[in-house]
């Protein structure tokens, strides 16, 4: 195996591993606080995506730009929450599925009614649009290694914010116990609303970045949605821990199965049959990996605690 | 009591003469649209066995239909065209996967149980699109419909409508039965309480397996229908979307009543092809509108159109 190809691959699965963290985390908050499933948080990635375009194209310049996609984003979460979602916290989980589900197909068409149904392309600033040589031979797009360094830093920056300050210790106390969190005098509908609206902002982040490297398009979250639903069911719903770790391994076998299973089964079996298999299995690789950490522990790799 | 069954024999009634009354002022569309209706009414009817009396949401109910469809396609592909066998093979290879997923999905619950049905069909979505000698990512002709013999000719459109309102007639017969069986009481049991049930001396699973072999199976009967429909099969057939909708008309209906899942059928699909044949602004944007009445619906219509009929029992 090629050396040079593997490191390069091993980036790709981390850029796209901390893309899926981005999702995975306002994702697993919503589960473990509110115990809500929420569809439509792929609708939050679509409108990021959108609204950066849509900025950046008003202002002219991507860092405004991305600036208010991320506000804009966190204001169309805190809306459709206020709206819509907050009398759904109570609801068993397949009202949830199903109303969301309706948001899906709203947004879709709301987004096509505002920008048509064609894919938007977005450049990107003249310096992130290069490549960069990290070692000999090895030529990485600039923009990819950003995408990396913004999302381990937003790891980071969730961590502080979750583990040492006085809001995370009430998402931290509402996660495990919410009837003792109201008791105690926390208005506890604003922090999930808070929770909610932050949750939006990180999937909207994820869509901006998203953006200039995949098709801008309505129905751009759902694949991503479905992939980020994986992650967290492998990490263990409710926690951030689990979702990072699940982000990470997620990106990196699906990554991983697209580059190397075709050659990997053509050196086992005829390569006409590899070439065949290949691209199906590599497809179908994460999914597998669900069924099996289920059937193993149901509750996920890093379940949390205090359930 | 009486006014609901007076309501049932209207509308069946309704569905056994619109055939005629269409051939009559020449509106053979309505013929083709009502059955594609009743196709996913018996889709629908069997989600709700699993879903409503079983209370296991299952979010991947559309591989079913995609496995009874690839299983005509692929069998007329290689030139075999007797329906018997194809509907055999629809049937058990439906079965056979329900038995699978449902082995390892129903060991969990809750959320985690909605994840792991959604996965599974996700994969078999995705090995339909790479199944390059079937058509892949494009779909297949069908090269001819089921040959049923000389029994139904599905290239009569009226003679294959009746085909598929009798076999909708006939699942919610059979439903009616399992449900009021002593399986399908173990079935609602251990929805209602699973503790009790076991402290009476069941354990669930087997059951609950066999709820969801079956429900697999019956979907995978209008997964053969839906082909023969379309007379095209693609991956689409079980996209998500497709199992977020079959669930949907199930909670419209009125999840856990008999004949909801036909009537919640009913209601999305035509109201789909309501909105999307309008023009302007609503008939090029319809969607929208959709995804707003599911959202009103779940919101507010919590019991689904069957409570709204007369003399529906208030068991909550």
């Amino acid at each position: 195996m090629n050396a040079i190809l593997f490191v390069e691959q091993t980036l790709n699965g981390l850029q796209f591993g901390v893309t899926l963290f981005l999702m995975a985390a306002g994702l697993t908050l919503v589960f473990g606080i509110m115990n809500m499933v929420n569809l439509a948080h792929g609708a939050m990635y679509m409108v990021g995506a959108y609204l950066a375009v849509a900025a950046t194209q008003w202002t002219g310049s991507y860092l405004a730009g991305v600036l208010l996609a991320l506000v804009g984003t966190l204001l169309v979460g805190v809306v459709t929450e206020v709206v819509a979602l907050r009398t759904l916290y109570e609801r068993d989980h397949l009202d949830q599925v199903l109303a969301t589900f309706g948001l899906i197909l709203f947004f879709n068409e709301l987004v096509a009614i505002i920008w048509g149904r064609a894919a938007l392309f977005s450049d990107l600033p003249q310096a992130l649009s290069g490549h960069i040589e990290l070692v000999t031979n090895l030529r990485y797009p600039v923009y990819r290694l950003m995408i990396i360094i913004v999302g381990l830093l937003v790891a980071l920056l969730l961590w502080y914010v979750v583990t040492r300050t006085r809001l995370g210790m009430l998402i931290r106390a509402g996660a495990s116990n919410r009837t003792m969190v109201s008791a105690l005098g926390i208005n506890i509908r604003l922090l999930y609303t808070i929770v909610f609206g932050f949750g939006a902002a990180l999937a909207g982040l994820a869509g901006v970045m998203a953006g200039p490297i995949y098709a801008v398009q309505p129905g751009m979250g759902e694949l991503i949605l479905i992939q980020v639903f994986v992650v967290i069911v492998i990490g263990g719903i409710g926690s951030i821990r689990g979702a990072l770790a699940g982000a990470i391994i997620v990106g990196m076998v699906d990554t991983m199965g697209r580059a190397f299973l075709k050659p990997a089964l053509g050196a086992l079996i005829s390569p006409t049959a590899a070439e065949a298999a290949g691209p199906a299995l590599a497809s179908m690789l994460i999914y597998l990996l669900m069924a099996v950490v289920l059937a193993l522990r149901p509750e996920g790799l890093f379940p949390a605690r205090g359930h | 009591m009486r006014a609901r069954l007076v309501l049932l024999i209207v509308g069946i009634a309704f569905l056994a003469l619109a055939p005629l009354v269409a051939t009559a002022f020449d509106q053979l569309f309505y013929i083709d649209l009502l059955r594609r209706v009743m196709i996913f009414a018996i889709a629908a009817l069997s989600l709700n066995l699993i879903l409503g009396y079983g209370g296991m949401v299952s979010f991947g109910h559309a591989a079913y239909l995609g496995i009874g469809g690839y299983a005509v396609a692929i069998l007329a592909h290689h030139g075999i065209h007797n329906g018997f066998l194809q509907l055999g093979v629809a049937v058990g290879a439906s079965a056979l996967v329900a038995l699978v997923i449902g082995a390892i999905s129903i060991r969990t619950s809750g959320i985690y149980f909605i994840m792991i049905t959604l996965a599974f069909t996700q994969m078999l979505y995705f090995l339909g699109i790479s199944l390059d000698a079937y058509g892949g990512d494009d779909g297949l002709r069908l090269a001819a419909r089921s040959d049923l013999g000389g029994l139904v000719d599905l290239g009569n459109s009226t003679a294959f409508y009746y085909l598929v309102f009798a076999v909708m007639i006939a699942f919610l017969y059979l439903i009616h039965r399992i449900v009021n069986s002593r399986f399908g009481m173990v079935i609602r049991a251990s929805n209602s309480n699973e503790a009790r049930t076991r402290a009476i001396g069941f354990s669930p699973y087997p059951y609950r397996l066999a709820a969801f072999v079956i429900a697999g199976a019956m979907c995978g009967v209008a997964g053969y229908l839906f082909v023969n429909h379309t007379a095209y099969l693609t991956p689409d057939f079980m996209h998500w979307t497709r199992s977020g909708e079959i669930m949907f008309m199930v909670i419209l209906g009125g999840i856990g009543t008999s004949v909801g899942p036909i009537l919640g059928a009913f209601v999305l699909l035509l109201l789909e092809d309501l909105l999307s044949g309008m023009t302007g602004f609503v008939g090029q944007h319809w969607q929208l509108f959709i995804g707003l009445f599911l959202v009103l619906v779940v919101l507010f219509a919590k019991r689904g159109l069957a409570g709204l009929l007369p003399g529906a029992q208030r068991n909550d």
